[in-house]
């Protein structure tokens, strides 16, 4: 059904018409409203057959879900930034049980200093715990890989997280097609166990493992993310098929078949790249984008194949390898190795920074003239870092760093942080 | 004290009852042939494991008043170590071990998969050791007593992290020598003054039920795991159990050093309903601190090279207090 709402509200109904049985609920912003929705909709009876669990903590968030899931339960939680790193732990432990429960993230930066805002910082952070890790593009993209990663993660037992931007996309009103009951009915049967916790079948689970089968249960994992490679294009055919759009796969290629330069990224900043090429196309530049939709596993052969022929891909990039550069432009060069094709991370957008069309336009020609550096910072005020630098040379004790930049933006009249409002100084 | 010891058998020179003398029906579960021998032979414990033998009996019992209808959730310690090195299990009982932290809450997680799924007789057990549960668990503990999910969790108390190499945890007694509270300098061992009370912190909570058991008096665990599995909602049990590893202790003397414990009124032995306390286990032959400290090598420093009166005197005053508190000594007996 078409409507207007909130993605939130949007991605909460799409959760519950996949009949989850356990959700364990802990808030954090912007992951709020999606618990928040799914509250209402098990507290007002309409969806049945399913325990809401107000947790104390993000831990045990996960740990509820590891038990239940364990126990045969379809398990699904949300979280974002703080959330998911004070779940760390169990992330891990969920993929090395090889539950199948499936995890909402709201991306959003991590502190200190503490920021709501949206970047990919969180889920890139345990993009190595063994899950697979879809990542939406718009809101209806959202909803239908919801569906798709219970599907997925129930065919491999393996958890499965799916990534929408904060904000930009939770927080976003926008025309989504809910679909009905039925259909996800028949694309999503029963939840069939590979492994339970079962007075019936006693067995034990979670054992002590040593390096004499360690190497093969962790190869395990890595195999079955192996095997959805395979199966996320056909999942997303048959989403296709039954409900009559394009969501999911591996990636999605747009203009790029015959592009010089190829703009890759994770989320909805596809959608202002794909503004761009359009209006850089029109300008007669040879210019695509590839969004990536499966991180984990990661799509090395789709990628090789959809970017080969390029002479150079520019990754934007929400996140920072802090004393490396970028996350998935790291991950692209194995899937490029041995060809030609430069690949420059764009390190973008950190903590809310809005990206703008004509800042990436500005980097995207630079590319495009062979002057952009292997890894650069979109839209990064460099004078004031090397301020803050020089604060930090001349002086033992200048204090905190992020106050300082904050009070120093705010005597250039640039921004309004602590200082301007007189309760940030520490000096 | 409620239950099977309200009537009294004596014999000479010990406090057990025969068996064969009791009807099967409170007869205990161990001497039943029919036992489900949850923790089996052939597990790596230690010789003299208060933890295995607490455990072997605790969800024998469980095993017993539910009717085989079990899960158990177990934390990260020597319980998970010393049971499972794979692809070995010790385990009769449908068992999955996460986490060391997490116990609580995967337990919350399966009582939730089992009611959704219609199947309300599978009754779930979460379990694990004083660290596992005083400490790093405390939190998941705490959420899962608070929303009086239809847990029981058993802490085997053996006042230390015994499976990283005995280190002091907020269970371990003063005094204590520990690897991380060592018997060096003017205060050797565990600080005055510090650690908790989870069986009371439990009360607080206001759960169905919390007991506190020992391996000094098995029969009394076997009854209290059989109370809490007949009741619904958040329950707490918290077993005392010596290690005579990390404790310095004979392996023979496991039983002994327990009951010398619980006989000091070191570790008090009651339970409680709904916050309220309701029974308790009367001290017999009361003994002072001292005799169940000289036990112990994790103590020896208050008696060698010269006795510390002063600390022999505050932990005499600890045990003094218990007493008092918990009504464990019979006015008669008292007076
Ligand atoms: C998060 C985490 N921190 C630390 C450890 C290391 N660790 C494993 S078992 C253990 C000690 C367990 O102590 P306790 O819960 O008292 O059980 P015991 O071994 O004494 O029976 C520790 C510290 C761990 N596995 N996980
Ligand atoms: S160290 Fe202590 S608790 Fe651990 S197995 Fe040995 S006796 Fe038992
Ligand atoms: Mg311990």
């Amino acid at each position: 059904m078409l409507k207007q709402c909130e993605g939130s509200v949007a991605i909460a109904e799409s959760v519950a018409l996949c009949r989850p049985e356990v959700i364990c609920a802990y808030p954090i912003t912007p992951q709020t409203h999606i618990v928040e929705g799914l509250g209402l909709l098990v507290k007002s009876g309409k969806l049945k057959s399913c325990e809401y669990i107000n947790v104390e903590s993000e831990f045990a968030a996960m740990s509820v879900a590891i038990g239940a899931s364990a126990c045969g339960a379809r398990a699904y939680t949300a979280t974002a930034s703080q959330g998911i790193l004070y779940m760390a732990e169990a992330i891990y432990n969920a993929s090395g049980l090889g539950l199948p429960i499936v995890m909402t993230v709201g991306n959003r930066s991590i502190g200190a200093p503490i920021n709501i805002w949206n970047d990919h910082t969180d889920s890139m952070a345990l993009r190595d715990a063994g899950w697979i890790q879809l990542y939406a593009e718009s809101n209806q993209e959202a909803v239908d890989l919801h569906i798709q990663a219970f599907r997925l993660g129930e065919a491999l037992s393996l958890p499965v997280m799916v990534c929408v931007d904060g904000f930009i996309l939770t927080h976003a009103y926008e025309r989504v097609d809910v679909p009905s009951q039925e259909q996800v009915d028949a694309y999503l049967p029963r939840f069939e166990p590979r492994q339970v916790v079962d007075p019936d079948e006693p067995v034990t689970i979670g054992a002590m493992v040593g390096p004499e089968a360690f190497m093969e249960v962790r190869y395990l994992a890595h195999a079955r993310q192996m095997q959805a490679l395979e199966l996320i294009p056909e999942l997303a055919a048959e989403f296709r098929g039954a409900f009559g759009r394009d969501s999911g796969g591996l990636l999605h290629t747009y203009r790029s078949e015959d592009a010089e330069t190829i703009v890759v990224a994770l989320g909805s900043v596809n959608g202002t790249i794909k503004d761009v090429v359009d209006e850089m196309r029109a300008e007669g530049v040879k210019i695509g984008s590839v969004a990536i939709c499966s991180f984990r596993p990661f799509p090395s052969a789709a990628l090789a194949g959809a970017l080969g022929h390029a002479a150079r891909v520019v990754v934007v990039e929400k996140s920072l390898s802090v004393g490396i550069g970028g996350n998935v432009s790291h991950n692209l060069k194995m899937a490029l190795a041995g060809r030609a094709t430069r690949v420059h991370a764009v390190i973008a957008g950190l903590g809310g920074r809005a990206i703008t069309m004509a800042s990436l336009k500005k980097v995207f020609r630079r590319a495009i003239e062979d002057r952009l550096e292997a890894v650069s910072f979109l839209d990064l005020n460099m004078e004031v870092v090397n301020r803050q630098l020089e604060r930090e040379r001349l002086e033992r004790r200048p204090g905190p760093a992020a106050e300082a930049i904050l009070r120093d933006l705010a005597g250039a009249g640039v921004g309004v942080g602590a200082g301007a409002n007189g309760k940030g100084g520490a000096r | 004290m409620t239950g099977p010891n309200r009537v009294r058998f004596y014999q000479t020179g010990t406090f057990t009852v025969g068996n064969r003398l009791l009807d099967v029906s409170v007869g205990s579960v161990q001497s039943d042939a029919e036992r489900n021998n949850s923790l089996n032979s052939g597990h790596r414990a230690c010789q003299g494991c208060g933890e295995a033998l607490g455990a072997r009996y605790a969800l024998d019992a469980a095993m017993r008043a539910v009717d085989g209808r079990l899960v158990v959730a177990n934390a990260t310690g020597c319980l998970e170590v010393f049971s499972t090195p794979y692809p070995e299990s010790s385990w009769r009982v449908a068992w999955l071990h996460s986490l060391f932290a997490n116990a609580a809450s995967v337990a919350t997680g399966m009582a939730a998969a089992m009611k959704v799924k219609g199947r309300r007789d599978v009754r779930v057990i979460a379990q694990g050791g004083d660290g596992g549960t005083v400490d790093i668990g405390f939190a998941c503990l705490s959420g899962m007593f608070e929303r009086n999910d239809d847990v029981l969790y058993i802490c085997y108390d053996n006042e230390a992290y015994m499976n990283t190499g005995v280190q002091r945890s907020s269970a371990t007694p003063a005094a204590a020598r520990t690897a991380t509270t060592p018997a060096a300098g003017d205060q050797p061992g565990n600080v005055f003054g510090q650690g908790k009370s989870v069986p009371l912190i439990a009360m607080a909570h206001g759960i169905p039920y919390v007991g506190t058991a020992s391996v000094a008096d098995l029969r009394d665990l076997e009854y209290k795991v059989g109370r809490a599995m007949a009741i619904r909602g958040a329950r707490y049990l918290h077993v005392h159990v010596p290690c005579p590893l990390g404790w310095g202790c004979p392996t023979g003397d496991t039983i002994k050093v327990a009951r010398l414990a619980a006989e000091s009124g070191l570790f008090p032995i009651f339970e409680a309903e709904a916050g309220e306390v309701t029974g308790r286990r009367l001290i017999r032959r009361p003994v002072r601190a001292e005799e169940y400290l000289k036990t112990q090598t994790r103590f020896a420093h208050l008696f060698n090279p010269k006795r510390d009166e002063a600390r022999l005197a505050l932990i005499q005053r600890i045990a003094d207090r218990n007493i008092e508190r918990f009504g464990l000594v019979e006015q008669e007996a008292v007076a």
